[in-house]
């Protein structure tokens, strides 16, 4: 099957980006397609590579990114959610003259569209997030 | 999921029902729903959305946000028929515990109880809620 995913929440104060990984992930194994995962909401904060949890904890950023590159993701940020929440990547902070950019490794910015398309072209979206 | 998906331009076009549950300013999830809906209507999509618990309180007149310090997005809701999103279910339940009447609402909306909802839904291909 065919499946998108929809990640709403950031990292750690709410367990729905675990959720998502730990969803993807069991599907991937069992033979899955993950058309996207589509960050919204807080969930952009999934995809900024200045995380630094303790060391006993879980990294969920880099947790994304690796199984992303493990299985060539297509992890989208929503371009407008990220900026509200100062999520970018190297040409959008050139873009808007900022002085870093934050975006994760396996991570790209793009619109809305991506969503919509998710839903369109899988067999089922799932939501993962309040 | 619907049985039949019908075939437009070479594309698909699913049912999208877009699930509003908060209340408009409390949580951004209703200003951001919005903008996936609104994406949506680019898509050629057979969109609708649904009002459920203090979702409700999003199709409100006369909201004033002045003293919020929030931008009043509700005008966008009776734009939405501009892009063709036309089908507005409000839940009869949730109106009926807060008190709001078809009356109190700035836009023309399909009033379905708890049972019809659950119908409307189940008919869906993809459903996104916020």
């Amino acid at each position: 099957m065919k499946i998108g995913v929809l990640v709403n929440e950031g990292p750690y104060t709410h367990e729905a980006s675990d959720s998502a990984y730990n969803f993807t992930k069991a599907a991937l194994e069992k033979g899955h397609e993950i058309y996207r995962v589509f960050f919204y909401h807080d969930g952009v904060n999934n995809a900024t590579r200045l995380t630094e949890p303790p060391r006993d904890d879980r990294n969920i950023v880099n947790r994304w990114s690796e199984l992303g590159k493990q299985h060539n993701l297509d992890l989208v940020v929503c371009i407008a959610a990220a900026q509200r929440r100062g999520v970018m990547d190297e040409n959008e902070a050139k873009r808007q003259g900022k002085d870093a950019h934050n975006l994760a490794e396996g991570f790209r910015i793009s619109g809305l569209g991506q969503l919509v398309e998710a839903g369109i072209q899988s067999d089922r979206l799932v939501t993962f997030g309040d | 999921m619907s049985d039949e998906m019908d075939m437009q331009e070479g594309g698909v076009v699913k049912q999208f029902m877009f699930v509003n549950r908060k209340a408009p300013y409390g949580t951004i999830y209703a200003l951001e729903g919005l903008e996936v809906v609104l994406i949506s209507a680019a898509f050629e999509q057979d969109v609708s959305m649904a009002f459920i618990d203090d979702g409700v309180y999003e199709l409100k007149k006369g909201q004033d946000t002045k003293a919020l310090g929030q931008k009043n997005f509700s005008p966008t809701y009776r734009a939405l028929e501009g892009y063709d999103i036309e089908k507005l279910y409000v839940e009869k339940e949730s109106m009926a515990v807060r008190g709001l009447t078809v009356e109190d609402f700035a836009v023309d909306v399909t009033v379905l109880d708890h049972a019809e909802m659950a119908a409307k839904m189940a008919e869906q291909d993809v459903l996104i809620s916020f």
